[in-house]
Parts: structure tokens; sequence; C-alpha cells
């Protein structure tokens, strides 16, 4: 039951990403490329439009997360206490810049709120990415001194940062080298998929342009991913046993991979979509595989005095998990018919849909 | 230790204000958007198609101030009350996840279909996703109200000897007898507070000469709307809720009715009057002997029993924001029914939309159901202290262990900062969308 609750979560993580992060994405690239007011306004569009849907995606996978590991919902919680608020101060301003943009038709308002947008978009790819960053790398659980723990073994907290950024302490931050590759990777990765996004949504005079850029992400990409891997193992010597012992696992970064090799050949797609599905495949991926390298458990201890977060003792009873199940399963039914119904309504470019139209 | 957690409590309840400003207008205005759409579709007046698109506006705003401030809520059970989440998350973790699943998608699938989808499909389906933007919004009010209910009135758990709470009966979490009153009470509260906005709007128009004819529309609509939901906010379901509080948390009663002293026979009902907490008496009290025990029991003469009946640790810790939230939440409740009445009495002799000062009354009527409805939430919440969960778990034990209240400061005032900007922000957009009026169309 833990396993099952385990993957449906991970689903619903990864579909947030997928969604959520396609606006991420269409943040960074309007910070970037987007120059006339033209195609702010139609590329600030195609994720305000379906902002506020995607992120009800992180809602759910919240509460999901805390009705059936609750330990590890209030340990992650309270560990990553002001990285998570920042992120949360981050959704707001990005939501607002979305919704304010467009009310006032004044060159200075819109200029501040695109910013908004922009800025904490590419603030919140880079936090995603330094979060999973952390999870992989493990934190001190227990919050332990000189062997001695101060807190219960289940309970941390987290600094931003320590002296010297290094993830090979025994009190590693929320920011250090190897976090940050990991958030690079994120940014650029939500960027492609971003671009994919507003290739397929609008006529941006920029689409044609915007191929270009994802080669070169995708570029940049390669290389990050060879140093990420790199980096990993030095920061965690084990972290690839599970795919030695398990090589079925080898199935989530062959995903990774796929999408890594189509995006190169984002030039001769016949189809716009097929760049989005590479993209997408780029995320599933990499998250799916960095849950397969810790599987089963949720958050390493870098000290030897606390046991790692795992599914097991994490897990609510198995009586609330079965009969979550029963109405998760009635709720993911109902959420396919709205996604169906929607998509057969609102799908196609969207340059010219306004209220009522 | 009582310092240690007041940051924490600060913040939530900060937060918890602001947020629930967006939610109470958006699920009453959902029915009263039905409402037009339905008559829209019988009677085929273009005007009451241009105002359900108009208030739907309205709606959009709000809810999208309601999501992101809404965000901040569930990230704090983590943040903030670690140990509570910890502990009992194997219960109200099932309602909060459940909120997300069957109310969440609902809402913002639907919203957006019924913003930008009405050409692209007919009226009839157009009516349809705006009664699922209705059922989406009232069911996340069900499924708080669910969570609440179990932190109210704890049923269907087991205590394991770690201390953790486990579900032992799911059906119970919606059965809870404090439930369904607790729900209908909140619901009707928030249908008063939006039929006040859409009637202010009307008086608005009126007194401004400008779309009068939809200002007329607003001001019936809402005064019919907000007389009916300002008598049933009172009596059955308001009634029905203060008797279980007298029932399940009579500590609580005792505090809310500002009852210092048990009287030998029926108890009082205190109008006016301010706790004094040193002398444990109300200074300045107008009070009405033998009601409290005939509205709560139906016997004049039955006995109620005073603070002084229990153990300080067991009486809530802010006896007088207590006493004062309930006294304002019972006052205007009293007062809108009273303005509510005056008016229905003059829309039904048609004289309603000459009587300039009572038009006036009730466009700068709107920040009081605003505060009925906040002050309510406080009754309940301050009047469950000093527990979490009442009874089983203190508030003291639930918060996160490892946060200093220092971070928790800082957050608070960053909180405080940013959703200054968001209510000032919202106030221009709202305004604008009144401003423009019914008759606008973007293009």
């Amino acid at each position: 039951m833990e396993i099952f609750w385990f993957l449906i979560i991970a689903v619903v993580l990864a579909m947030f990403f997928v969604l959520d992060g396609y606006d991420f994405g269409t943040g960074i690239i309007h910070l970037f490329f987007a120059k006339s007011e033209k195609d702010k306004e139609v590329i600030a569009k195609s994720a305000g439009l379906f902002w506020d849907s995607n992120e009800v995606w992180l809602v759910a996978a919240g509460g999901m997360l805390f009705m059936a590991f609750p330990t590890f919902y209030a340990s992650v919680f309270s560990g990553f206490y002001l990285p998570l608020i920042l992120v949360l101060w981050l959704i707001i301003f990005r939501a607002i810049g979305l919704e304010f943009r467009s009310q006032f038709n004044y060159q200075m308002w819109k200029d501040i709120w695109d910013k908004s947008f922009g800025v904490s978009s590419l603030l919140l790819a880079l936090f995603f990415g330094i979060a999973l960053g952390n999870i992989v790398r493990g934190v001190n659980l227990g919050g332990v001194k000189d062997g001695i723990s101060t807190y219960e073994g289940h309970f941390f907290f987290l600094p931003l940062w320590n002296s010297n950024f290094s993830p090979l302490t025994e009190h590693p931050g929320v920011i250090d080298w190897f976090t940050i590759i990991i958030g690079l990777i994120s940014v650029v990765t939500l960027a492609i998929h971003g671009a994919n996004w507003v290739i397929i949504k609008t006529n941006s005079s920029i689409n044609g342009k915007l191929k270009k850029v994802i080669f070169k992400l995708n570029c940049a990409l390669l290389v990050l991913t060879i140093v990420s891997v790199i980096c990993w193992q030095i920061v965690n010597p084990d972290a690839l046993n599970n795919f030695v012992e398990k090589p079925y696992l080898l199935f989530f970064p062959l995903l990774y991979i796929t999408g890594l090799t189509g995006l190169f050949f984002i030039h001769k797609f016949k189809k716009d979509s097929y760049g989005f599905v590479c993209s997408t495949l780029l995320i599933v991926g990499g998250i799916s595989s960095s849950l397969a390298s810790l599987f089963p458990i949720l958050l390493p201890s870098v000290n030897d005095v606390n046991e790692p977060l795992s599914i097991y003792n994490t897990a609510a009873s198995d009586y609330g998990l079965s009969v979550a199940l029963g109405w998760g399963i009635i709720g993911f039914i109902l959420l396919f018919v709205y996604m169906i119904v929607q998509k057969r309504i609102m799908g196609g470019k969207i340059d010219h849909m306004d209220y009522g139209h | 230790m009582e310092d240690m957690i007041f940051y924490d409590r600060l913040q939530f309840a900060f937060t918890i204000t602001f947020h629930y400003i967006f939610p109470q207008l958006t699920m009453g205005l959902s029915l009263i958007i039905v409402f037009y759409k339905g008559l829209y579709l019988r009677k085929k007046v273009e005007k009451y198609n241009d105002a359900a698109k108009f208030l739907m506006k309205i709606f959009a705003i709000n809810f999208t101030m309601g999501v992101i401030t809404g965000i901040p809520m569930e990230f704090q059970f983590g943040t903030n009350w670690a140990k509570f989440s910890e502990l009992t998350g194997g219960i109200i973790g099932q309602t909060l996840a459940m909120e997300g699943m069957f109310s969440f998608f609902l809402e913002s699938s639907f919203l957006a279909l019924f913003i930008f989808g009405e050409k692209l499909m007919g009226q009839k389906l157009h009516f349809l996703t705006g009664f699922l933007v209705f059922l989406g919004s009232w069911a996340s009010g069900w499924f708080i109200l669910a969570t609440n209910a179990w932190m109210q009135h704890p049923v269907g758990y087991e205590i394991l000897d770690n201390g953790k709470y486990v579900l032992e009966n799911f059906s119970a979490l919606f059965t809870n007898p404090w439930l369904l009153p607790a729900f209908l009470h909140n619901q009707l509260a928030s249908v008063v507070t939006s039929s006040f906005v859409v009637a202010s709007i009307g008086a608005f128009y009126i007194l401004r000469q400008k779309n009068i004819e939809y200002g007329k529309l607003f001001l019936k609509t809402g005064v019919i709307f907000g007389l009916i939901s300002s008598l049933l906010v009172a009596f059955p379901t308001g009634d029905w809720n203060a008797k279980n509080v007298a029932k399940y948390q009579p500590a609580s009663f005792a505090a809310m009715e500002g009852i210092f002293e048990t009287e030998e026979a029926g108890a009082e009902i205190v109008l006016v009057g301010q706790p004094n907490m040193v002398e444990k008496k109300l200074d300045n009290k107008i009070a009405v002997p033998n009601i409290l025990s005939f509205l709560t029991y139906q016997d004049w003469d039955k006995q109620i029993v005073g603070m002084d009946h229990f153990e300080e640790d067991e009486l809530p810790d802010n006896i007088p924001a207590l006493y004062y939230s309930y006294h304002i939440m019972v006052g205007l409740g009293t007062i809108f029914i009273g303005i509510m009445g005056l008016a229905g009495f003059f829309l039904w002799r048609k004289k309603l939309y000459t009587i300039k000062p009572l038009l006036w009354i009730i466009m700068f009527l709107v920040p009081f159901p605003y505060i009925a409805n906040i002050t309510g939430w406080y009754v309940a919440e301050l009047g469950r202290q000093p527990y979490l969960v009442y009874g089983l778990l203190k508030t003291v034990d639930g918060v996160s262990p490892t946060v200093s209240s220092g971070n928790t400061l800082f957050t608070l005032l960053g909180f405080v900062a940013l959703y200054m900007l968001l209510g000032l922000l919202f106030l221009v957009l709202v305004g604008k969308a009144i401003h423009q009026g019914p008759k606008h169309q973007t293009h």
C-alpha cells in the first residue's frame, strides 16, 4: 500500500512539473526572448490562462503527501522552512504578474509585472531544482552534532547555506555547489519546455528563433547532465546502486536520454508537438530517475545516527491508505474526464481567445 | 513555552484571516451566478446573462486571490505545525487531500471553461460549467469544515503508543455531529457576504445613475438572498451550532457567552459588557435574565456552568478575544436581519429604489458581513484553545520543533508586506470591474 501511494504521488508530482513546468518555462522565455509588446502579451497569456489549474497539482501533491506520509510531510516542510516560504512568495509574485499585467494599458505597469512574472518563474525553476538536489543529497536528520541528535531523529532544520557551500560536510545547507548544478538543470529543462509550449500554443514572431534557442539550451543541458552525474557520485557514492541492483529501473534514465537526444532534432520535427513531448520526457525522466535512485528511501540521512526517511517509516496506517486509494481512483477518473473536456474545448492556439469569445 | 508559539499562531491567524476574505465571497457568489444563468436559460433575457458574466469576473479575481493565499495555508501545516501534522496527518490529511482531488480540480477546470468557453459550447453547457464551479467551491467548504470538525470534536480515530492518531472509521469523519451544522452555518454566512456585495454594487449603480437597469437587478437579488440567508444563518443553523458548543465544549461556551460564575438556576444572556480578567467579572454589563438557558435548552431555569467550574488550563487562553468575537458576530447578524428586513419590506412595496438613505446604508454595509464571517471563525478557533484537537492535543504541542521563532517572525513580516500589496491590487481590480460594469466587453 505504501508503494501504491508512493507511485501515485510521484505521478502527481511529475504532472505538476510537466504542467506548471511549462508556465515556469514560459516565464523564463518571456524574460529573455520576448521583445515586442505583441509577443510579450501572447506569451504571458499562454501561461496566464492555465497557471492556476496547473498549480492545483501542487496543492493535490501536498495534500496527498500529508495524508499518505505525514511524518515525511512534517519533517520536510519544517526542515526546509525558509526555502519553502520563499517559494510561496515567489508563487504569489508570479501569479500577480500574470494576472495583473494586462489590466491597465500603461507601459510601465506592464513592464513591472512582466519582470515579476519572468524573474519569479526563473527563481522558482532554480529553487525546485535545488529542492530535488537536496532530496537526493540527503540532510542532517535529527540535527546531529558530535554524534548526538538535537531533535527527534526524523526532524531537521537546514540553513540556506553553510560557510563553504559544500555538500560534503556533516551540516549541508540548502544551497551548495551540487544543488546549484541540479537547480541549473531544472532552469534549462523548464526553459526548453516553456519554449516548446510557446511554439505550440501561440503564433508569436519568435517561434522560429525559439527552436534555435532550444537547440543551444539542449547542448548546455547535455554538459550539465554529465557534470551532475559525476558530482552525484562524489556526493553520494551509493547513488547509482539501485540501478545496478534493479536494472529495470534504467527505464527512467532512458526516458530522459530519449528526450535529450530527440531535442537535438528539433529543426527536423514535422509537428511542433514532438518537441513538447521530448521536453516532457526530460522532466518525467529526470524526476522519476531521481526518485528511483533513492527508492524506497524518501530522504537520505548524511549521518549514521539517524535512519533515513523511507516510505515505510513515514507512512500513515494501512487502513487510511486503502480507504484513500478508493476515493483516489474515483477522483482520478473524474479528473481525466475534466481534462478531456477542457482539452476538447480549449485546445489549439490561444492568440485570439478572450473573455466570452 | 507560550512565547515560542506566539509568532506561529499570529502568522496562521493573519494568513488565514486574509485568505478567508476570498472564499467566503466565491462560495456564495457562485450560487448567485448559477441563479442568473438559470434565469437566462428560462427567460432568455440578455440582462441575466450579462449579470452572470459580470459577477463571474468578480468571482475570477477572488478565486485567483483565494488560490494564491490558499497555498500558504496548506504549506503552513507542515512548515509551522509539523508535530501536529505528523501526529494527525493520517486523519486530517484524508479530508485535505480530498479537497484537492474533488474540489480544486473541478473548480479550476470549469472556471476556465466558464470564462473563456461560452461561445465555444452553447448556453446549456455554459450553465452546466457554472454549476460545476459552484459545486466545486461548496465541496471545498465541505472538506475544510470536515477537517475543522474533527479538530473541534475528534471522532473515528485511535491513538497509538507513539502518540500518533490513526484513522479507524473513515465515514465517521463525515457523520461527525459537529460537521453538518457548522457547514450549513458557514455556507449560509458566505451567501450573506456575497448577497450583500451584490446588493451594494446594485445600490452603487442606482445612486450613481449608471447601469441603472443592472443596479435594480443586483439590489433586488442581493436583498432577497441577503434577507433569506441572514435569517437562516441565525436560525436554525447558528442556534444549532451554539447548542453543539454547549454540549461538546462547555468551557468555550461559558467563555464566549461571558458567564464567569455559575448561577443556581437559569443563566442570563449578556448583550453588552467588557470581560475583566483580573476580577473575573463583566464590567458595565447589560443582560437579560434566563434567556440563555431558554435558548440553549428550551428551559428557563436550566443551569449553565460558568467559567468558575473549569480548571484554568482547560479554559480558552484568550477569553476577551473569544467573547468579543462572538458578540460582534451575533450583533452584526442581528443588524443584518434588521436592515435586510427593512429593505425587503420596501422592495415589496416597490419603493426601495427611491429611498436614498437606505441605499447609502446598503452600499456601505459591505465590510460588515466579512467581519461577521471572520469573527465567526475566530469564535470556533479561539474557543477550541488551548487545544488543537479538542481535549487531546494542546496547541503548544503541535508546533514545529525545529523552526525558531526568529525565523517565524521573519516570514510573518514578509507575509504582512506581501499581503498588503496583494490587498491593494485586489481592491484596484475589483474597483475597475465594478466601474466598467456589466455591459462592458473586453476585446
